[in-house]
């Protein structure tokens, strides 16, 4: 079972295809292969890049009960998570707490986890999101109505690399993004300013994660051959 | 509902979807909650716009990976022996027949759409009000084949999504899962379509969380 590489890249990927056979070749927490390129195209031993370590494959572990694996994507995502909500307005003690309360409902979700929906750092992002909101609301977030995968037990698991290449790339094209332009986005998603701006924001390939997911759903939705 | 090109990097909102700018503050989560709600019913109903939820939670999650870390005060908890049973997503499956509602508006409506209860408002127009906290209102409205939508007032976006029947609006059809995004300037006058009755989600007002409650005009007609 292998995906069309004609059919899924709306746009030719490069380094994703490196990032799946690392991970295919069956070291599923090995480090990925970066093309080297970090901020501004210039070498710099500064912060490792998104997509250093394998989050996804952290979160199944953990789903397994993996408690190292747990430590690992605490000390990961927890510093960020408050600093996250520091920044969206939170003070010091409810920033802490939102973090602990996050980290605590990754490691209670873990199983319900999908890579072949979403990357490890989304996931997290709406865990965090739906609980910033539910500290504000009485009621929970409404959220869409919940799509199952077809007549197949279990998806593609080519499909989770997919979905973590198209995030990756994501990621760094985010990371590599002049900074007056990422301030526009942080801004947004922090609530202090409309989302006006996301609607002329160029430079983010967007639009191919969204083709990735939108075929996942096609899938989803008429159980289109895959093979 | 008919689908389109990648817009997220449109300066428009296209017509029939919620555009780039409502979906992403979804995403975000900075919305107020009647916002939310209608945004929610809609992606329940248009894979495209759930695609383009999906990739904007992605860069969310990009802004989350590159947040310069903030030192934690208290040191991370054992985790608990026993995981607390999620709730298992089960196979809730999309609506298909015409009128029901979405699985989020249900449970605003707090019953399904075959024992909604509504009010009468006056020319055989009926509606529910749905409870949403914040600025912005939300409201089921039903009105019978051939007769104009009730006038909302202008303060902020319109947003009107259709569930069942069709309405018109000038050379426009808008039908189940198409919503129509109506800025504070535009002049329209929607009728639905003959035959059976147009029940659609309406919210009017400030979109945004943050922004202050502008005093509101009392409407009468649609008593609220
Ligand atoms: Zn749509």
């Amino acid at each position: 079972m292998h995906l069309q590489p004609s059919a899924l890249h709306a746009a030719p990927v490069s380094a994703p295809a490196g990032m799946a056979r690392a991970v295919a070749s069956g070291c599923p927490g090995a480090s990925v292969p970066l093309s080297g390129r970090s901020r501004n195209g210039h070498d710099a031993p500064m912060s490792p890049e998104p997509g250093d370590t394998d989050w996804s494959a952290q979160l199944r572990r953990v789903a397994e009960g993996d408690r190292a694996a747990f430590a690992l994507l605490y000390a990961h995502f927890a510093p960020r998570l408050k600093s996250f909500m520091l920044r969206s307005g939170a003070g010091e003690t409810l920033a802490e707490d939102i973090a602990q309360d996050v980290m605590a409902s990754v490691w209670h979700k873990a199983p319900q986890f999908d890579a072949a929906r979403a990357g490890a750092s989304t996931w997290i992002f709406t865990i965090a999101r739906n609980r910033r909101i539910d500290d504000q609301r009485r009621a929970a977030r409404p959220e869409p109505e919940v799509l199952d995968w077809g007549p197949e037990p279990e998806p593609d698991p080519t499909e989770a690399l997919s979905v973590q290449a198209e995030t990756d790339l994501l990621h760094r094209a985010l990371h590599g993004l002049p900074q007056a332009q990422r301030e526009l986005i942080e801004r947004a998603y922090f609530g202090e300013q409309s989302h006006r701006e996301i609607a002329v924001l160029t430079g983010l390939p967007l639009g191919t994660i969204k083709s990735r997911i939108r075929l996942a759903l096609d899938r989803l939705r008429h159980g289109m051959d895959r093979s | 509902m008919t689908d389109r090109d990648d817009t997220a990097g449109a300066p428009h909102a296209p017509a029939k979807h919620p555009g780039a700018a409502l979906l992403s503050a979804y995403a975000a989560g900075t919305l107020s909650e009647s916002f939310d709600l209608t945004i929610a019913a809609h992606v329940s109903l248009c894979d495209a716009c759930r695609a383009e939820v999906m990739s904007f939670e992605a860069l969310g999650g990009g802004l989350l990976e590159t947040m310069p870390p903030a030192p934690l005060a208290r040191a991370m908890p054992e985790p608990a022996a026993d995981r607390r049973p999620q709730a298992t997503p089960g196979m809730q499956e999309a609506a298909a027949r015409d009128g029901d509602l979405p699985a989020p508006l249900e449970r605003y409506a707090g019953t399904s759409s075959a024992r909604l209860r509504w009010r009468a408002v006056g020319g055989g127009v009926m509606q529910i009000i749905l409870k949403a906290e914040g600025p912005g209102r939300a409201r089921l409205l039903r009105i019978p084949g051939g007769m104009a939508m009730p006038h909302h007032g202008h303060r902020g976006i319109e947003l009107t999504l259709v569930l069942g029947g069709a309405f018109h609006d000038g050379t426009e059809r808008f039908a189940r899962g198409d919503m129509q995004v109506a800025a504070p300037a535009l002049e329209h006058m929607p009728v639905a379509e003959e035959g059976q009755p147009c029940i659609c989600l309406a919210v009017t007002d400030a979109p945004l969380r943050f922004t202050s409650l502008l005093p509101r005009l009392a409407q009468p007609f649609l008593r609220i």
